[in-house]
């Protein structure tokens, strides 16, 4: 591996030096997200392995190119899971491109989002260095907390090399309930239950149906099921749902030309935007396919104290939501700090960055 | 200047009003500053900030001065800018189970405005009865319940603050995604870096139905971190976990009668919470996980009255050794948790080197040590002597793959083994980080990261992490 990585550190510094455009790139499994994908392809899956796990230690350290299914298989083995249920999204990502676009999957508002499980971050800086943040323990503030700003940065800072994250172990028992609710219903159901000390690990309402999974202690899982009622579902279809859920492969995603994520509080009532939606993150997330314009979609997001993202659709440059003028004063100079010349992933979370 | 922008009432600058804001929590190093400025609302925050930035003066903000490494230590050259006046929680909202406070309202405050929905603010530093929003904000301060609930940065929605320049900016949302770079999680533990708070959307959670704690004896101390290993190994997540020496337990138990074992080497508290069904499984597995790893004896909290005395301890275990010793130094260190028994057993041996002695309390299922070395100022040399001595420990933390802070933060304590743990690209890259918020470097300068020149004058080409990672690498 240290071959890998000389031959990447030599890569960095010649378009550093030529002031040539990279792309960073894993698996390519997410080449649509992002503003716009510009430069030279920089090829970080062949630095992969896992380099450190130890299950009673809940960390795992691995080069940014290993597979994702390759760490889920290894945890399972030691019954324990990324507890933020990265999607994959029509293939095999590497865990450098999980951490770099920082999505998070159906467990997200009960157990954190990817940057809540990042401990550590290996970056390779735009000279060559190998920078080294966070660590492999649980707590750590020593220094800014560079290895959470990257997680989500889409490689704007540069490739990260490798990646600590904090691993949890798998609930013993998991059972999920379906409900026939409208949408309005179902948000106040969600956020009244999230007030509730119940073993809830994820949520979601698609076309007149709720889904609410339960995950823990048995006794915890049993006893929320007396007290909620509903259906259960049979448990190898409840695993498939919510693995469809979090692949985006449910009919929602399917070939749906205009589709928008808007992240909003999860107590928002149903908005006055037209088009099909689908629920998820205890009402924090809403998924709309919808050709209504962006002005409007934006204006509906904003005034709910939210933010929209064009998923599908849309055009380079307005598919995230503005930024204010004041963050994106910071943005602009933690860019021109750490990547003076602009060659990792132009134009990829921020137009002109 | 200050005086035109501000009411009189909100400024402070005799000898007299200033002494009080000398130090924080860390008394030995203080200093200073030319005046203090209370502010009462938003609006005299961002004159002030700005004033400073106009005339290029140090600005250090301050909470309730609780802080253990010296980072609301004023500057001599300096203004400071304490929040107590900002002590408003704004709204609990019980339906998005969040609250919206200033920075200056304490840590418990929250949770008990939050208690009539069934919801509190989970991170809970042992000084929660004092220590506020602003300064957890700028710590990232965790507290016994961290593992299974998480430190700050997993607790807070979002920070609305004051740039050096004077504006408002507002990172994260109330919703659960923000467009852009995380730039939440970055000024989360920044120790007053990078912007000024003025608010905080906190998350609240609800209160789990039950709670019991399991108090297990060992005879070894390594014995005791392999128990906390098989805990974690058998796929229980306590809500609390935390580890006393025997020095430790012996200190606490005349002052707070805890009904600790005063003849185990380690104690273990292990706390699960949950439905009465959930906890009174998972004590069970702890029990029998325990009793395999060679607990010498267990027991069960059987009320909330006990419960709270098993842990009276542990939070006392501070005021504890101020009463054993006239003065105390806590270090801080975090190791992964498996270099427990080494760790313990290096500290034995410093305490002969350096002729002190050295309570060990531990936030064992985050591996986050607390050794409390006990020393008297007025003896010439000990206060130094303490002070290598912790060092060594931090160092020692950094070799075995840690951190030299866990929860308290770089301060001014602890600059020299940031220089151990961090190259100096890569504290270069924490002075970029400071600058894209705070480019003339006004806000509580000269804490948190040390400067090239520092490290270069601490001395002798330390080793990082036992070896050069990139020996082709130049260093300076």
């Amino acid at each position: 591996m240290e071959t890998v990585l000389g031959e990447l550190r030599a890569a960095v510094m010649e378009a550093h030096r030529e002031r040539k455009p990279l792309c960073l790139r894993g698996a390519g499994t997410k080449d649509f997200y992002g503003e716009s994908r510009e430069g030279a392809p920089l090829d970080l899956a062949g630095y992969r392995g896992v380099v450190e796990y130890e299950p009673s230690e809940l960390v795992l350290t691995a080069r940014c190119g290993t597979p994702l299914s390759e760490i889920e298989t290894l945890l399972a083995h030691h019954q324990q899971f990324l507890a933020f249920e990265p999607p994959s999204l029509g293939g095999d990502p590497t865990i450098g491109g999980v951490v770099a676009a920082g999505l998070s999957g159906p467990r997200r508002a009960h157990s954190g989002a990817a940057r809540d499980f990042v401990l550590g971050a290996v970056l390779l800086g735009v000279d060559g260095e190998v920078l080294h943040f966070g660590g492999k323990v649980m707590k750590n503030v020593a220094g800014f907390d560079v290895s959470r700003l990257l997680c989500g940065s889409l490689g704007i800072l540069g490739p990260i090399l490798e990646v600590s994250l904090k691993v949890m172990p798998l609930p013993r028992e998991e059972q999920t309930l379906r409900f026939e609710l409208t949408a309005a219903a179902a948000l106040d159901a969600f956020n009244r239950w999230a007030g509730q000390p119940l073993p809830i690990s994820a949520s979601a309402w698609w076309s007149g149906v709720a889904h609410l999974r339960l995950s823990g202690a048995p006794a915890a899982v049993r006893a929320a099921r007396g007290r909620l009622g509903g259906e259960t579902l049979e448990a190898a279809a409840a695993a498939e749902w919510w693995r469809e859920l979090r692949s985006q492969r449910h009919t929602l995603f399917g070939d749906t030309p205009s589709l928008w994520r808007l992240s909003v509080p999860s107590s928002t009532a149903p908005l006055a935007l037209e088009g099909t939606q689908l629920i998820e993150w205890g009402g924090a997330l809403r998924w709309y396919a919808s050709e209504r314009p962006a002005s409007e979609v934006r204006r509906i997001a904003t005034a709910a104290g939210g933010t929209a993202l064009h998923w599908r659709g849309g055009t380079a440059g307005s598919r995230f939501h503005p930024l204010a003028a004041s963050v994106l004063a910071i943005h602009r100079r933690l860019k021109e700090r750490f990547d003076p010349h602009g060659i990792f992933n132009h134009n990829r979370l921020v137009a002109g960055l | 200047m200050l005086a035109e922008l501000l009411p009189t009432d909100c400024l402070l600058s005799r000898e007299e009003e200033l002494k009080p804001y000398e130090c924080d929590g860390l008394a030995a190093y203080r200093a200073q500053p030319l005046l203090v400025a209370l502010p009462r609302t938003e609006e005299q925050v961002c004159a002030v900030v700005r004033a400073c930035h106009a005339l290029r003066v140090p600005l250090v903000a301050r909470g309730a001065g609780t802080g253990l490494s010296g980072g609301a230590m004023p500057h001599a050259a300096g203004v400071l800018l304490s929040l107590a006046r900002f002590d408003r929680i704004l709204e609990v909202d019980p339906i998005a189970r969040t609250a919206r406070v200033q920075p200056g309202v304490r840590n418990l405050a929250v949770s008990e405005a939050a208690a009539p929905f069934g919801l509190y603010y989970a991170p809970d530093p042992s000084s929660q009865l004092a220590c506020t929003i602003g300064g957890n904000v700028a710590e990232n301060s965790g507290g016994v319940h961290c593992l299974k609930y998480g430190l700050t940065v997993h607790n807070v929605l979002k920070v609305r603050g004051c740039t050096i320049e004077g504006e408002i900016v507002e990172l994260g949302s109330a919703a659960l995604d923000s467009p852009g770079l995380d730039l939440l999680a970055i000024t989360l533990g920044s120790e007053g870096l990078l912007l000024v708070v003025t608010e905080v959307l906190l998350k609240l959670i609800p209160k789990p139905e039950c709670a019991q704690v399991v108090m297990v004896s060992f005879d070894d101390v390594g014995r005791a971190g392999d128990g906390v290993a098989a805990i974690i190994a058998a796929g229980i997540i306590p809500a609390g976990l935390e580890m006393m020496d025997r020095q430790a337990t012996a200190a606490v138990e005349p002052f707070v009668k805890a009904g600790y074992d005063l003849t185990a080497e380690a104690i273990l508290l292990a706390e699960s919470d949950g439905t009465p069904d959930e906890v009174a499984e998972e004590v069970a597995a702890l029990e029998s996980v325990l009793r395999e790893a060679g607990a010498t004896a267990i027991s069960v909290s059987r009320s909330e009255a006990e419960r709270l005395r098993f842990w009276s301890g542990r939070k006392n275990a501070f005021p504890a050794a101020g009463r054993l010793s006239p003065d105390y130094y806590c270090m801080d260190g975090t190791i992964p948790r498996k270099a427990l028994g080494a760790v313990l057993r290096a500290i034995e041996a410093m305490e002969k080197k350096y002729g002190l002695k050295c309570l060990n309390v531990f936030h064992a299922g985050d591996g986050n040590l607390h050794p409390l070395i006990l020393f008297d100022a007025n003896r010439e040399g000990e206060w130094q002597r303490a002070e290598r001595f912790g060092i060594e420990i931090l160092e020692l933390c950094v070799r075995l793959g840690g951190t030299v802070t866990g929860e308290h933060g770089v301060g001014v304590e602890k600059l020299n083994p940031m220089c151990v743990q961090f190259s100096p690209a890569e504290r270069a890259a924490f002075f970029a980080v400071k600058a894209a918020f705070d480019p003339p470097g006004l806000l509580n300068p000269g804490k948190a990261i040390p400067t090239l020149a520092r490290c270069a004058e601490y001395g002798r080409e330390h080793i990082r992490r036992g070896e050069l990672p990139h020996p082709e690498l130049p260093r300076f």
